[in-house]
């Protein structure tokens, strides 16, 4: 008799759980909707495209400077918005070969965001590697108004690089370990 | 003495109760030609090393263990199997654009490297799916030749 009054219990307190998800769920994407139309509204630029793209870069910057404070923490949060800005992007504006590039960089970026987002400092590393190529292929496709440095190690995994808004090195991929390793390869603008 | 009782058989109650949950199951009788092992004519030592360690959690159709029709087992499986193949799917290779195979394989060779693959969960029951020294380097050979076939 027990056994079956809990039986119901438990899957009555399923059932609510169940709805109460749903309930949560809804308004939010709602609010997400609406961000998303402000942001087209407030941004300064004349070419909405290129903003998107400016997004990611800046997350991206954001997501570097915590990897060289080798601030674990920090970079998965700024994984996980880096993701999203990612899935933001929207490659419409651009030509069917841009297109078909664009959006196999944002699938394969957005993969290694979200690692970022749970993983500890040295998987962090290991995807912002990647990660970096993907974004330095998107700005070449997207361009930027920023000036960019591509920056090179050759110490870390066989030589890798990454981008940074200033010339001075300062390296995400050993942090304070070798702050300074590596050089200035390219200058983007 | 009492309590204990009483816990005991809410215990047992539950686990009851959570036996009519249904899973999804993950089976599929046919290897779609995007596959892995027929894209890249894998070798047959090495085809058989994917499918004992590698394929039950990243492809279309895993071999369930008996413990797979009990719960919560099989919500734990369910649960790794989804994962894994959002991760990496070898069924669905070739759909994959070259970025992102490299990307892939990058990940697959720093894992097996690294021993997290196959999972430490995975390998105490299938112990067959554990590599040897000599199968590992194969393996990983053969992923970076793959790897480096893409540069």
């Amino acid at each position: 008799m027990s056994t079956m009054a809990l039986a119901a219990t438990m899957i009555l307190t399923a059932s609510c759980k169940d709805g109460n998800k749903e309930e949560a769920a809804a308004p939010m994407s709602n609010e997400m909707h609406q961000e998303s139309m402000d942001d087209k509204d407030d941004m300064p630029m004349s070419d909405n495209q290129d903003a998107k793209a400016e997004a990611i870069l800046n997350d991206y910057f954001n997501l570097k400077d915590a990897l060289v404070n080798d601030d674990n923490g920090k970079a998965k949060e700024l994984g996980n918005t880096l993701a999203k800005s990612l899935k933001a992007f929207d490659a419409s504006n651009y030509s069917d070969n841009e297109q078909s590039e664009l959006k196999d960089i944002i699938e394969d970026a957005t993969e290694h965001a979200e690692h970022i987002g749970e993983s500890d400092i040295k998987h962090q590393r290991e995807h912002f590697k990647i990660l970096s190529k993907d974004v330095t292929d998107m700005v070449a496709i997207t361009g930027t108004d920023k000036k960019l440095y591509e920056q090179f190690c050759p110490m870390y995994d066989g030589g890798t690089a990454w981008l940074s808004t200033k010339e001075e090195v300062r390296n995400p991929y050993y942090g304070s370990q070798m702050l300074k390793c590596g050089k200035v390869q390219r200058e983007i603008n | 003495m009492k309590v204990l009782k009483i816990i005991a058989w809410i215990a047992l109650g539950a686990l009851v109760v959570i036996q009519f949950f249904p899973t999804d199951k993950n089976e599929s009788y046919t290897t779609p030609e995007t596959d892995f092992v027929l894209v890249n004519k894998v070798p047959s030592e090495i085809e058989n090393q994917l499918m004992q360690s590698c394929y039950d959690c990243h492809s279309n159709n895993t071999v369930y263990p008996w413990y797979s029709k009990i719960q919560p087992a099989a919500w734990f499986l369910e649960d790794h199997i989804k994962e894994g193949k959002a991760e990496l799917n070898f069924n669905e290779w070739d759909n994959y654009s070259d970025r992102r195979k490299k990307s892939k394989l990058r990940s697959i060779i720093k894992q097996i490297e690294s021993g997290e693959m196959p999972l430490d969960s995975y390998t105490l029951i299938h112990r067959d799916a554990i590599f040897s020294e000599k199968e590992k380097e194969a393996v990983l050979n053969y992923m970076k030749t793959l790897k480096d076939d893409l540069e």
